[in-house]
């Protein structure tokens, strides 16, 4: 027992290198909110746009989508880091990272959205229309508010599974919780620092998973 | 052009990508199996257990779902070792994996488990049968039946997922990929791995979306 908790707590490590894995954890909390803004906004940007109809618009969108619900993650930040460059795209890598997710989240969030508010059916938007308001008027009052109902519970439980992704960062050398605990372990010979980066993760996306679990009860798609 | 689909390289890289694309096919073979069944057993005891085991159970889920998989694998792969416990790659690939995907399968079952109305299970119970009869005859085929898009969804989340065994050196098709990109010097196994995934991954994908449609429209 006390082999285990010298290998895996040990309190003088713990002491030393909080400071290290705690600019981890700023980091990833720093990239994880990057990528959810950037991520739901063009998400929802696409949905609207897939909503107009367009067969010229909604090609693209449909194949970015699916290119991006289709492909793992790490292999597109591999790409976007190791690859790019040598058509001069040349990304950091917190913005190959940043990037990679953020298309990601944005192609699972278009998905969810337009589906959702494909449900909305035909006769609410002849209704509103009837009543003289504009697409615009119609997407805001009548729409979006429903769909987003529906879509919240597999929403929040998309945009968690691609915000813990940051980790995946750790692979082409990103400073983030994971890396850092993965340099210091090497470093000192002794697993606490992974053990502090698992509690680490613990303490952003339990109450997370815990919420989602909240609002998938509380707007639980009529089954 | 010239980097990105250089046929050269290609040609060389097809035994690499093909012999990582056994590693991939591999992995899915042990992890899915093990992650549904894993994945079914914990639900079953939720819907079997008492509000104790529920609650037990429910944090245990939660908590695996917290977890980064890249985090548990790393643990696995590099921590236990201190504990005298040392797995080979694919091992510690498959038990990272096995661990993080099961938890969602279980979630999965478990909501699928709790829509079947009680009025069903009182009948079943009236008429005679076992608890175990119960879920196998009446709830489990029914609920696989709700959750179908749930579960081909974390499936391709799964066959995803095994690419991060790359990050052990576990030689799969995204390691393998990048081992010829390192002796090539150029991006077009990596392009051409992607290519794979895509080719393995769109069709499942269409099949997703239009399940999810139905699911929805259906409500």
């Amino acid at each position: 027992m006390q082999n285990l908790l010298d290998n895996f707590v040990r309190m003088d490590v713990i002491v030393q290198y909080a400071p290290e894995i705690g600019k981890g954890m700023l980091l990833t909390v720093m990239l994880g909110t990057a990528i959810i803004v950037a991520g739901l906004l063009l998400g929802l940007v696409l949905a609207g746009i897939r909503l107009v109809g367009l067969q010229l618009l909604n090609a693209p969108i449909v194949i970015f989508v699916d290119l991006f619900r289709a492909l793992p993650p790490l292999v597109v930040i591999v790409i976007f880091y190791f690859a790019f460059p040598l058509i001069g795209i040349v990304l950091s890598q917190f913005g190959a990272v940043w990037l990679a997710l953020t298309l990601k989240l944005a192609a699972f969030a278009e998905e969810i959205l337009f589906a959702s508010m494909m449900v909305v059916g035909k006769r609410q938007w002849e209704a509103g229309e009837s009543s003289g308001m504009s697409f615009l008027q119609i997407l805001r009052y009548i729409v979006v508010p429903q769909a987003l109902r529906m879509s919240i519970a597999p929403l929040t439980s998309r945009t968690i599974a691609t915000v813990k992704n940051t980790a995946l960062g750790a692979v082409i050398g990103l400073p983030e919780m994971l890396a850092r605990a993965a340099e210091v372990q090497s470093a000192v010979m002794n697993t606490t620092p992974l053990t502090m980066a698992a509690v680490g993760y613990l303490i952003i996306f339990f109450p997370l998973v815990i919420g989602a679990r909240f609002i998938e009860n509380r707007y639980r798609w009529a089954r | 052009m010239e980097n990105f689909f250089n046929v050269d390289v290609l040609r060389q890289s097809v035994p690499y990508l093909l012999a990582g694309l056994r590693v991939t096919f591999l992995l899915c073979l042990i992890i899915i199996p093990l992650g549904i069944l894993v994945g079914f057993a914990i639900a079953s005891l939720y819907w079997a257990g008492g509000r104790g085991v529920r609650g037990v159970l429910i944090v245990l889920i939660d908590l695996a779902r917290s977890l980064p998989p890249l985090v548990l694998l790393i643990f696995v792969y590099y921590g236990l070792p201190f504990m005298g416990i040392e797995l080979t790659q694919l091992w510690a690939v498959s038990a990272a994996l096995v661990l993080n995907i099961s938890s969602f399968y279980a979630e999965i079952f478990r909501s699928g488990f709790a829509a079947i109305p009680t009025g069903q299970i009182e009948a079943a119970r009236a008429s005679g049968m076992s608890s175990a009869s119960i879920l196998g005859h009446i709830v489990a085929p029914q609920a696989t039946r709700n959750v179908l898009a749930d579960l081909v969804g974390n499936t391709i989340e799964v066959v995803k997922s095994t690419s991060l065994a790359s990050a052990v050196a576990l030689p799969e098709l995204l390691r393998q990929a990048r081992v010829v990109q390192g002796l090539t010097y150029n991006p077009t196994p990596l392009i051409a791995a992607a290519a794979i995934y895509l080719i393995l991954l769109w069709p499942c994908v269409r099949v997703l979306s239009r399940l999810e449609r139905k699911e929805m429209t259906s409500m």
